[in-house]
C-alpha cells in the first residue's frame, strides 16, 4: 500500500511537470502578440517594444519557461530595471498586466465561489443519482423504474443554460420566490448565499444527477449477475444483507471513479452555470479571461484547473485502492 | 435407489414434476420441464448433460436460488420432510445455507473479491445461529483447516484473489459444509480448476461427504468424474431426464442414444487407442424452439428404426425400461440394448458379441 502510494504520488509529479510544460508553450507559442495586446489604442512599436522587453517577452521561450517555474517556487520580480518593479512572491503564477493584479490573486478571489458551487451540486447530484438508480435497479422493468428512467432521460437530453434560464424566469423573475442571484460569502450571510446557490446548485447537479442514475442502474443490475451475489443468495442471507453488503458494496465503487474525476472537472469551472448565474467564479474568470486575452490569467487558470483534476485522479485511485482489495498489489 | 417419484416412504430427497418456466418475448420458455427425480440419505446423484441440457436451473431450483418472480415453477421438492416450492421465501432464505448448501463452478468470481475469506465464512454461520463473532472464526479456522488450506492462521484473512482457483474452491466448500448442511450440491465443481485440482477437489467433496453424511447432487458435464464418485445418474436433455438409473447401469447399459453419444466422446482407459473420439453431432436445441417430438431426434443416428416416424410427431416418456432404470426413448427395449451393445464394444475394438 505504501509503495502503492509513493509510485503514485511520484508520477503524479511529473505529470504536474510535464502539464506545465504543455500549458507554457502551447500558450506562448500561440499566433498573436502578447506584448501587442499590453498597449491600448494610441500604441506605436516603440511601446510595444519597450512593453515586450519590460514583460521579459523578448526573451527566449525556454527562459522565459524557467523564470516561470522558478516563480512558483521563490517568487519573481517583473521589470526589474523599471522605476516600479512588480514583485510577486512565491507561489507566483504569473501577473496579469490587463487587471495589474498578480494571477493568484485573481484565481484566489474566484475559487470560493466555484468551490461552493460544486460542492453544493455534487452533494445533491450524488444523493438524487444513487438513490434514484438504486430505487430503478431494485424495480427493474416495474413503474418506479420506467418513471425514474424517463425523467433522467428527459433531465439529461436538457441544456443546462435553458434549463438555468426557465428557472431563472420562473423562480425568480415571475414568481419572486427568489430575489436576483448576488453572491455573497456564506459565512457572511448564509441565507443570501442559499437563495443565490439553489438554482445553480440544481442545475449543475440535474444534468449530472441524471447520468448517475443511468450510471447507478447499470452497475447495480450488472453486479446482481456476479457470481459472488448468488453465493450470498446461497449462503442464506437476509435480501437485505444481499443488496445492501455484497452487491451495492461492489457495485457502486466504480462510481466513485467517475464521481471524483467529474467532480474536479466541475472545480475548474462551470462555466455555462457561472455566466447564467452571474456567478464570479473560476467559469466566469476563464472565460472573461479568454475574451480579454489575458495570456498569464489563461495559463494560471489552465495550470490550476488540470492540478486539481491530475490531484483528483490520485485522490479517487487511493480511495478506490481503500475500497477494492485487488488494486492493493497491482 | 432412484425411481420415477411414486412412493409413500418419500426418500431424503424427491423432486416431483419440477418444471421452470421463463417467460420471454418468444413466448414461455421451460428450462427445466417435468423433472423428478429421488436420493436416499448420504448418497450421490450425479445430474449430467450439456449446457443448456437445464442441469445448473435443476439445481438452482432445489437451493430456492430463481428469483420467483422472473420465472414460474411448479411441481415438488421435499427436503427431508419439507416442500419447498409452497414455502415461503423466508422460510427458504432460513434452510439455505443451513439444511442445504451449495458451491459453484468458477471459485474465482464465486467469493466476493472486497471480503476477506474467513469474514465471508464467519458471515455464513452468523446468518443461521446465534454464536459469537469469537466462536464463529475459530470453527472457521477449523473448517479451513478441514479442508485442507496450509497455514490457515494466515490465510484465514486473505482475500479471494491471494489465493488460487484451487485453495478458492476448497474456501467455497469450507464456507458451504460449515453449517453441516445435509443436501451438499455441487455446480461443476471442477469445470474451472487444473486437471491436476480438479482430482483433489472430487476426492475432498467424497470423504468430507463421509464424514458428514451429506447428501450430494453432482452437477457436471463430465461423465469421466462420475464413475466414481456417484451412486445414480440423471442424464438430462433439453430441460428433461433422458435417463435415470444407477451409475453402474449407465455406465455398462445405457439405453438412450444420447447417453451412448456422451460416452463415445470421453476418453476411456479401457478404449481402443486408434479410435478417434466420436462427438455427438450438431448442437444442443434452443429452448426457445423444440422439435415437436423426440427432443433429441435431429442429432439422434437410430430414429430412422423407429415405425412410423413416431420420433417427429410423438414425445417419447421417460418409462421404466428394467428395475431403477428409466428411459426416454421410443426405440424398443430390445433395440437399444443391441444399439448400446454394438456401440460399446466398438469403442473398446473388443468382438462384438450378439
Amino acid at each position: 500500500m505504501i509503495a502503492y502510494l509513493v509510485r503514485r504520488v511520484v508520477g503524479m509529479v511529473l505529470l504536474l511537470f510535464l502539464l506545465s510544460i504543455a500549458v507554457f508553450f502551447l500558450f506562448n507559442l500561440l499566433p498573436g502578440d502578447p506584448a501587442r495586446l499590453t498597449c491600448g489604442k494610441a500604441c506605436t512599436p516603440q511601446i510595444i517594444e519597450a512593453n515586450r522587453h519590460r514583460l521579459g517577452l523578448d526573451e527566449p521561450v525556454l527562459t522565459q519557461y524557467a523564470k516561470f517555474v522558478s516563480g512558483i517556487f521563490v517568487g519573481r520580480t517583473f521589470s526589474p530595471d523599471s522605476p516600479e518593479p512588480i514583485k510577486c512572491n512565491a507561489p507566483c503564477l504569473g501577473y496579469s498586466f490587463t487587471r495589474h493584479e498578480e494571477v493568484l490573486t485573481t484565481i484566489t478571489r474566484a475559487a470560493p465561489v466555484t468551490f461552493w458551487l460544486a460542492i453544493g451540486a455534487f452533494i445533491l447530484w450524488i444523493f438524487v443519482g444513487l438513490s434514484l438508480g438504486i430505487l430503478a435497479a431494485l424495480n427493474r422493468g416495474h413503474w418506479p423504474d420506467r418513471l425514474v428512467m424517463g425523467i433522467s432521460l428527459i433531465f439529461y437530453s436538457f441544456p443546462s443554460f435553458f434549463l438555468g434560464l426557465i428557472l431563472i424566469f420562473f423562480v425568480i423573475i415571475r414568481l419572486q420566490w427568489l430575489p436576483f442571484p448576488s453572491y455573497v460569502s456564506p459565512f457572511d450571510n448564509p441565507v443570501q448565499f442559499l437563495q443565490t446557490m439553489i438554482l445553480p446548485w440544481i442545475v449543475l447537479a440535474s444534468l449530472q444527477a441524471a447520468f448517475y442514475i443511468r450510471l447507478t442502474r447499470n452497475q447495480v443490475l450488472e453486479v446482481f449477475g456476479e457470481d459472488y451475489v448468488r453465493t450470498a443468495r446461497a449462503k442464506g442471507l437476509p435480501e437485505r444483507v444481499v443488496v445492501v453488503k455484497h452487491a451495492l458494496r461492489a457495485g457502486l465503487t466504480p462510481i466513485v471513479t467517475a464521481a471524483g474525476l467529474d467532480l474536479a472537472y466541475l472545480l475548474g469551472g462551470a462555466i455555462i452555470a457561472e455566466n447564467i448565474f452571474s456567478l464570479p467564479g473560476l467559469g466566469s474568470l476563464a472565460v472573461s479571461s479568454v475574451t480579454s486575452s489575458d495570456l498569464p490569467l489563461i495559463t494560471g487558470i489552465t495550470l490550476l484547473t488540470a492540478s486539481i483534476i491530475i490531484f483528483a485522479n490520485l485522490v479517487v485511485d487511493l480511495l478506490y485502492a481503500v475500497v477494492d482489495p485487488r488494486v492493493r498489489v497491482g | 435407489m432412484i425411481q420415477p417419484a411414486d412412493y409413500l416412504d418419500r426418500p431424503f430427497l424427491s423432486v416431483t414434476d419440477l418444471t421452470v418456466a421463463f417467460p420471454t418475448q418468444d413466448g414461455l420458455v421451460r428450462a427445466v420441464d417435468g423433472v423428478s427425480l429421488s436420493l436416499e440419505k448420504g448418497k450421490t446423484l450425479a445430474i449430467v448433460g450439456e449446457s443448456g441440457s437445464g442441469k445448473s436451473v435443476t439445481a438452482q431450483a432445489i437451493m430456492g436460488l430463481i428469483n420467483r418472480k422472473a420465472a414460474k415453477i411448479t411441481g415438488e421438492i421435499w427436503i427431508g420432510g419439507q416442500e419447498l416450492i409452497a414455502m415461503p421465501e423466508p422460510d427458504v432464505q432460513a434452510l439455505r445455507g443451513d439444511e442445504m448448501a451449495m458451491i459453484f463452478q468458477d471459485p474465482m468470481s464465486s467469493l466476493h473479491p472486497f471480503y476477506r475469506i474467513g469474514d465471508q465464512i464467519v458471515e455464513a454461520i452468523k446468518a443461521h445461529r446465534g454464536i459469537g463473532t469469537k466462536l464463529a472464526r475459530r470453527e472457521t479456522l477449523e473448517m479451513l483447516r478441514h479442508v485442507g488450506i496450509p497455514a490457515v492462521e494466515r490465510r484465514i484473512d486473505a482475500y479471494p484473489h491471494q489465493l488460487s482457483g484451487g485453495m478458492r474452491q476448497r474456501v467455497m466448500i469450507a464456507m458451504a459444509l460449515i453449517n453441516s448442511p445435509d443436501l451438499l450440491i455441487a455446480d461443476e465443481p471442477t469445470t474451472a480448476l487444473d486437471v491436476t485440482v480438479q482430482a483433489q477437489i472430487m476426492e475432498l467433496i467424497q470423504s468430507l461427504q463421509a464424514e458428514f453424511g451429506t447428501t450430494v447432487i453432482l452437477i457436471t458435464h463430465d461423465l469421466g468424474i462420475v464413475a466414481d464418485v456417484a451412486d445414480d445418474v440423471a442424464v438430462m436433455y433439453g430441460g428433461r431426464i433422458v435417463e435415470l438409473g444407477p451409475t453402474r447401469v449407465i455406465y455398462d447399459n445405457p439405453e438412450m442414444p444420447y447417453t451412448l453419444g456422451l460416452l463415445s466422446s470421453i476418453p476411456r482407459m479401457d478404449r481402443d487407442p486408434d479410435k478417434r473420439l466420436d462427438p455427438i453431432r450438431g448442437n444442443p436445441p434452443s429452448p426457445i424452439k423444440l422439435p415437436k417430438g423426440c427432443v433429441f431426434q435431429p442429432r439422434c443416428n437410430y430414429f430412422e428404426r423407429v415405425p412410423g416416424g413416431r420420433c417427429f410427431t410423438d414425445r417419447p416418456e421417460l418409462l421404466e425400461s428394467e428395475p431403477e432404470h428409466s428411459v426416454r426413448c421410443h426405440l424398443p427395449h430390445e433395440e437399444r440394448q443391441q444399439i448400446a451393445n454394438d456401440v460399446l464394444h466398438a469403442l473398446t475394438g473388443g468382438p462384438t458379441p450378439l
